[in-house]
């Protein structure tokens, strides 16, 4: 490597290290730590819209009959909610955090790419004001579920489809180029003696995600595009009277989705993988393992995406490949819950606010893992499809899965960002009020499921009644628990709280800890060397 | 790497562009599903306007970003660090090009080897074909769709050869004229690279000769069942592909006339190339899976 010595840029005029005031530093923004902040603000503005509508869907399930809105409404609801959640908040936050711990975790000094960077933000705020704005288009915005099959997506949807395809196309674009910029930034840009077997496990989790969504974002580029000409311009890729099949817009899409979900569940085992160790003040238990685990699971996602398919129509031997394939994933995903125990064991622990969520989330997590090993039987499948099971399936992996590990993240890095700590008090009341009142919201809803009520219906039969109400009720309070966290983070940014030191929890291990507290706005301008 | 000293990474100040390039998008997105509507429904509205000006700022971003990008190239600011990124970054690029492309093979596969078998009563479908369409005979190309729709099928002689032939030979031009830029022989650059702009707007216009060709003569349509959809949205989308690379390759020819780059400093040209080549190879499994087989 001595070519790199020879293009050394002397440039001895440092850059001042203050940001220029005012929005111009937001809109203009190179800085990893801005553009963090910025993705992470989006994405809770984002989780609250997306939580406001599934107030109303609550609201409207309290009781049996028709109570509040129209049929077509709870369906743009239920649509936009799964939209907004997925691609507008959990997914924006994951790529704040990225933003902001990465450069900082391998030794960077900022992305590799720092204007693509900023660019792939501000896409996000216009694509969701497009999706949120044909709402209030004659006629309603999408009403088909986020997984748009087709018909519903075609040949029976309004107009407004087209706007929610090209909303999807922008979004998509900011995705790819988020992904884009972790991935070089993650090959490129570590510490001189950072080999790959010693980044930390955010650090990998991450750029195994951005190469499952360099991989399979196009894909739902390509699906939505098939949707829009086969609704508008007379394709036939879903028709069955052209030749299509609509059971193929299911392949497409979930050859995308499968992946997509590992897409929001691999960056969190990253950060309770970075937890669990600071507070059992142990190092990780079976580091390489984890990456291994990590590893297979993104390979192996590409192979199962028909367990969604098993009721649509396949041949048999599919449906057992994809069941066998399927259950297969349970085995590196059991490595990693193994390993986060095996941490645990004997160590020093302490139960600060991040590690109650790890916790919750270790414990949860794993329901949700059981109850995906419960749908991936294909004949058991048969009963469980398009029930409320399912529902509580996805939301105990996405909401006690990946949110809880965002707001285990927003915790533990949180004096990190501002340099004060947080409001414990107030913090673990949001802990404790969101860990009941989910539980009451979503564990339920494994029972209604198993006795048969369907999913993404308005009303429902009588005998789920006395179910409901308590679902309903989880849901506002776990509703009301968020508005905690908004009081604590608004608090936080307002930097109220004790000045905390470069190393915030003392198990804590890592680059990021060797920084300031505040971390400085540039970091590492000069590369750490690491041993 | 432990001992070696490290170049400074170079971290951009603030630039309006990346913004100015959002706001560009959600012009596109909003003119575009409007003029989508609006064109296929018969009604009026602003959604042309919008997507014109979308496209329009668009370019301008586009302009203004390459611009402040090469001024900063060209003044020595961009260290072999940042150009492993940007070769990574359009590796990555690529990789995603070739993903989305992937859909639209996966499409054809699918209706070609498994919708259109079942339509005709294959594996346990025998009471589908029974029912729905009786007289269905599920041949490949499909020329007689389930509801009745004729068209022909597209040879693989004659236009799409001489297509073929053009792409693979551009591909070679393109990399003497890189091979020109690497031993810092202008003159190779500068001829082979014309040349392969050239092999890439005949193959335009032989594909527009095609398309009019098919919808004039053939009957062969967007609307022609799954054949005419796999058909022209994989030819469709190669050739906005191949628009897009042959302006690129024409920039970089501008680029070259004003004595840019050197055998160390080429990330732009390279790129360009890149994906030329990647364009090619896009076209020879269409060849392949869409004309020939
Ligand atoms: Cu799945």
């Amino acid at each position: 490597m001595s070519s790199v010595a020879e293009e050394v840029h002397h440039d001895d005029d440092h850059h001042d290290h203050h940001h220029t005031p005012g929005i111009k530093r937001w809109l203009y923004t190179t800085n990893h730590k801005d553009i963090g902040t910025l993705y992470l603000w989006f994405a809770f503005i984002m989780f609250l819209v997306g939580g406001a509508m599934a107030m109303v869907i609550r609201a409207e399930l309290f009781q049996p009959g028709m109570q509040i809105v129209e049929p077509n409404f709870f369906n743009q609801m239920t649509t936009v909610h799964g939209l907004v959640m997925v691609f507008g908040a959990v997914m924006p936050a994951f790529t704040g955090l990225a933003n902001w711990m990465v450069p900082m975790m391998i030794g960077a000094p900022d992305m590799a790419l720092p204007r693509m960077n900023n660019w792939s933000f501000w896409i996000l705020p216009f694509a969701f004001l497009i999706l949120l704005s044909s709402l209030f288009l004659e006629g309603g915005g999408p009403n088909f579920g986020w997984t748009f099959y087709a018909p519903l997506s075609t040949t029976f949807s309004n107009d407004s489809t087209a706007l929610f395809v090209f909303s999807v196309h922008i979004m998509g674009a900011s995705s790819i180029m988020g992904a884009i910029n972790v991935i070089v930034t993650i090959m490129n840009m570590r510490a001189p003696g950072m080999t790959y077997m010693k980044m930390p496990m955010f650090v990998w989790t991450w750029f195994i995600t951005a190469f499952l969504l360099i991989a399979v974002m196009p894909v739902l580029a390509g699906a939505v595009t098939m949707v829009l000409t086969d609704k508008f311009f007379g394709t036939s890729f879903f028709n069955a009277a052209g030749g299509g099949d609509p059971v193929m817009f299911q392949h497409i899409f979930w050859f995308f989705g499968h992946p997509e979900v590992y897409i929001m569940i691999l960056p969190a085992f990253g950060i309770i993988s970075h937890i669990v160790p600071a507070f059992a003040r142990k190092p990780l238990f079976g580091y390489a393992s984890m990456v291994y685990a990590t590893a297979s699971i993104a390979l192996l996602s590409f192979i199962v995406w028909a367990h969604h398919m098993f009721t649509t129509g396949m041949p048999v031997v599919a449906e057992l490949f994809f069941m066998i394939a399927t259950m297969l994933i349970s085995v590196p995903t059991g490595v990693k819950v193994f390993n986060w125990v095996a941490t645990m064991w004997r160590g020093a622990m302490t139960f600060e606010v991040p590690m109650l969520f790890a916790l919750a989330f270790i414990v949860l997590f794993t329901i949700g893992g059981l109850s995906g090993l419960m749908l991936a039987i294909t004949p058991v499948d048969f009963q469980y499809h398009d029930t409320y099971f399912v529902v509580a399936h996805f939301h105990y992996v996405l909401v006690t899965g990946a949110i809880f590990s965002i707001m285990a993240a927003a915790y533990y890095w949180l004096p990190k960002w501002t340099g004060k700590m947080f409001d414990i008090k107030l913090a673990q009341w949001h802990f404790w009020c969101s860990l009941i009142s989910v539980n009451l919201l979503f564990f339920p809803m494994h029972f209604v499921g198993l006795a048969g009520m369907p999913r993404r219906i308005p009303d429902y039969a009588l005998q789920f009644a006395d179910f409901n109400k308590w679902i309903s009720l989880g849901g506002f309070a776990f509703g009301l628990s968020q508005l905690i966290f908004l009081a604590l983070l608004i608090k936080a940014c307002r930097k109220k709280g004790d000045s905390v030191p470069a190393r915030v929890w003392e198990g804590a291990e890592g680059l990021e800890w060797e920084v300031p507290s505040p971390a400085p706005y540039h970091t590492f301008e000069t590369p750490p060397v690491i041993k | 790497m432990s001992d070696q000293q490290v170049e400074k990474y170079y971290v951009p100040d603030q630039s309006p562009w990346p913004f100015v390039g959002a706001v560009a998008l959600f012009l596109i997105a909003v003119g575009a599903g409007n003029f989508v509507i609006e064109t296929t429904k018969g009604t009026e509205g602003y959604g042309g306007i919008t997507l014109i000006v979308g496209l329009l700022t668009l370019f301008v971003m586009l302009f203004g970003w390459f611009r402040d990008q090469i001024n900063e190239s060209m003044s020595g600011m961009h260290g072999v660090q940042l150009g492993r990124s940007y070769r990574q970054g359009m590796s990555w690029f690529i990789f995603s090009e070739v993903m989305f492309f992937a859909a639209f093979f996966g499409a054809l596969f699918y209706a070609r080897n498994i919708a259109m078998p079942w339509l005709g009563g294959d594996s346990n479908n025998a009471m589908t074909h029974e029912v729905l369409w009786p007289g269905f005979e599920a041949v490949w190309p499909l020329v007689t769709t389930p509801g009745g729709t004729t068209t022909e099928a597209m040879g693989w002689g004659g236009l799409p050869l001489y297509n073929t032939i053009i792409l693979l030979v551009s591909s070679v031009t393109c990399h003497f004229a890189h091979v020109g830029l690497e031993e810092g022989n202008r003159k190779k650059l500068i001829v082979f690279l014309g040349v392969t702009i050239l092999l890439g707007c005949g193959f335009l216009v032989l594909q527009v000769e095609e398309y009019i060709h098919a919808y004039r003569e053939m009957g062969l349509m967007l609307t022609s069942g799954t054949y005419g959809s796999t058909f022209f949205m994989l030819t469709g989308f190669h050739g906005l592909h191949v628009t897009l690379g042959t302006l690129l390759l024409i920039i970089m020819f501008l680029r070259i006339l004003k004595g840019h780059f050197t055998p160390k400093n080429q990330f732009a040209f390279m790129a360009a190339s890149w994906y030329w080549h990647f364009v090619d190879v896009v076209w020879v499994g269409l060849f392949m899976f869409v004309y020939i087989l």
